[in-house]
């Protein structure tokens, strides 16, 4: 053993993770705005970890009894308000986070070459994470939470053949109920947070291995000092430690305000309907989901049913999410950031970005024949996007790229 | 076949999920509450458990959370305000029995805790001030907020023994009680949320600080741009 090592280094490679992953990560110096998002969504897992627990401590998985126990937690537990407010604002902001962390990805080509596995995990990653903030959004047990989940375990009916059986496997039941909620709780405190973890890990692990993109969209690793040290990298740590600690202070403003002035933001955050208990009985009168499952929702209500079933729909819905994971491999332009792509690019990549944000908002409208079709140009614009890409990211003259990054 | 049943009854609410109901947005007044007017809640709270609680429970609130929460004393809630409980820890429930009502109104008549935060408080101010005589009706009385509600105008005396304004004021009252009720927590949250934000708002301001005091090590130190 190395006796100069201390105790713990001389058993626990410590120092060594330190300095891989921060004081001697190596991060470009030219990071912006769209770079605080990554460390965000890592305080936001934490906070919901942290609430989830405590949450957990109160509520009771039962029909019979959720409802009552989420308000026994808003009034009889000590700061338990503060706590649920906590809990239920954050599934919406790690939403706002993770979408601006996906938009970084998509203006600076983050996900191409050599990145490509860090955008694979992060999309398993964003379709687990709805996944959790679907199953958490049925545990309140309240009207919304009930008929949420009915609308959307129903499309697994839709499958041919296994659908009807695939369902009450789902649902342990013939019915949304009992089984239900109860194996939606596991799923939500136990199965998912542990894979979200994981793969959170995996992620962070295979950046760092790569090391981050940048505004510039150079690899920085290309110019290094005679020390072996990247020419345009800054020490991970104390540099953008503190300059998180920056926006996390920054983004718990905001995050207070809501909280404490306006939790249920208008019936986005926390809707109407869901302060009444479920009742299997009585259907509300507008069922939508909440706002960041609503793009997708969308997509499945444009596609007309064929031959009476709605798997079409449902295909399309699911194809919408999967067709993130293709993103590498169609990109085949030259440059990695949008700063040096062609003007072309540029306006499809705007178009693409209008059609989600459209599609999110036609997810929470009533259907009319108005917002239908509007939902059929959007869904068709989604999914150009990805099948020309091949195509449209290769026209048009991009600009000549830097050595170094700029600014 | 009870699959098949409910798969149709989902898909379709997927697919029609449209407002098939809209008919029921009619205009509602607007509710000036203020949970923080004290003598508001307290006389919408007396009015609440003389009018009201008779047949509609707060089941999700206890006697003594109004006595702390309203100043008064638990003497004062159980002398004046508890009718149907026997101890002030207790939640607040109905003394009418279930089947009993549902034999008298067609139902039993909804638990009011959380009223204000599924209909709002613009509903409740509204459609208490909205009964019109019709005889067709049961109880002689129509609703234009819930059309063929099946509850009597039980503020028929308050009306008829106050001005428009003072009546107005009474549903006020109990409008803003039923806030209260809603999220007892908001009456913490408000009050809390500007001193939150003020700390937050000076940390922001020192982190700030420290931020730009490590960087000149990148803009002019030891991390400056290398060549």
């Amino acid at each position: 053993m190395n006796n100069k090592q201390s105790w713990i280094d001389q058993r626990f490679p410590l120092s060594k993770v330190i300095n891989e992953h921060l004081a001697e990560y190596y991060t470009p110096r030219n990071f912006n705005f769209w770079y605080f998002f990554g460390g965000l969504a890592v305080v936001m897992l934490i906070m919901q970890l942290v609430t989830g627990i405590f949450l957990t401590m109160h509520y009771k998985p039962d029909a019979e009894y959720a409802f009552a126990s989420v308000e026994y937690i808003m009034r009889d537990v000590e700061w338990g308000w503060f706590i649920r407010y906590m809990h239920s604002t954050g599934a919406s902001a790690f939403f706002v986070i993770i979408y601006l962390h996906m938009m970084r990805a998509l203006l600076y080509g983050s996900y191409k070459g050599p990145r490509e596995l860090i955008w694979i995990l992060g999309m398993v990653l964003y379709i687990l994470l709805l996944a959790e903030a679907f199953m958490g959004y049925v545990l309140p047990w309240g009207q919304m939470s009930f008929w949420g989940a009915q609308v959307i375990i129903s499309l697994f009916g839709s499958v041919p053949i296994v659908g009807p059986d695939l369902l009450v496997w789902i649902l342990g039941d013939y019915a949304v109920g009992d089984a239900t909620l109860n194996r939606f709780f596991s799923l939500h405190v136990v199965v998912i947070p542990l894979i979200l973890v994981v793969l959170v890990f995996l992620h962070i692990v295979a950046l760092h291995h790569v090391g981050s993109n940048n505004p510039d969209g150079i690899e920085i690793k290309k110019n290094k000092d005679a020390d072996g040290i990247p020419k345009d990298g800054i020490p991970f740590h104390p540099y953008f430690t503190i300059k998180d600690s920056v926006v996390v202070v920054g983004f718990l403003w905001i995050f207070c305000a809501v909280v404490f002035y306006a939790p249920a933001l208008n019936g986005y955050f926390l809707e109407a309907p869901n302060f009444i208990e479920a009742n299997p009985l009585k259907t509300p009168e507008h069922i939508a989901p909440l706002w960041y499952l609503t793009p997708y929702y969308s997509v499945l209500r444009a596609i007309p049913p064929l031959f009476g079933s709605q798997f079409p729909g449902v295909l399309g819905m699911f194809a919408a999410l999967g067709v993130f994971f293709l993103l590498p491999w169609l990109d085949r332009s030259p440059v990695k950031s949008i700063r040096y792509r062609s003007p072309i690019y540029k306006w499809i990549l705007g178009t693409f970005v209008i059609s989600f944000i459209m599609l999110g908002w036609l997810g929470v409208q009533p259907v009319t024949p108005l917002y239908v079709l509007l939902a059929r140009i959007f869904t068709t614009l989604y999914f150009s996007f990805f099948i020309l890409m091949p195509w449209f990211s290769t026209l048009g003259k991009t600009k000549e790229v830097p050595e170094r990054v700029t600014g | 076949m009870r699959i098949k049943l409910k798969l149709i009854v989902g898909l379709s609410v997927l697919l029609f999920s449209v407002n098939i109901f809209a008919a029921s947005k009619v205009h509602l007044d607007h509710a000036n509450t203020d949970i923080f007017d004290e003598a508001s809640l307290q006389n919408g709270a007396k009015l609440f458990m003389n009018y009201c609680s008779g047949c509609h429970e707060i089941s999700l609130m206890r006697y003594n959370r109004i006595a702390k929460d309203l100043n008064l004393t638990e003497e004062h809630v159980a002398k004046n305000l508890m009718f149907a409980g026997n101890k002030v820890g207790e939640a607040i429930t109905t003394a009418m029995p279930e089947d009993g009502a549902a034999k008298w109104f067609g139902g039993v008549p909804p638990d009011l805790s959380l009223v204000s935060r599924s209909k709002g408080t613009d509903w409740i101010y509204t459609y208490l001030r909205s009964f019109y005589d019709d005889e067709e009706r049961i109880f002689g009385v129509n609703n234009t907020v819930l059309v063929n509600a099946s509850m009597p105008d039980v503020l028929w005396s308050l009306r008829e023994s106050q001005s428009e304004e003072e009546f107005d004021q009474s549903v006020l009252d109990i409008t803003n009680f039923l806030d209260y009720v809603g999220e007892p927590a908001k009456l913490i949250r408000l009050k809390l949320g500007k001193w939150v934000l003020l700390f937050l708002g000076i940390l922001f301001i020192l982190t700030y600080m420290l931020k730009k005091e490590y960087w000149k090590d990148v803009k002019y130190g030891i991390w400056r741009p290398r060549d």
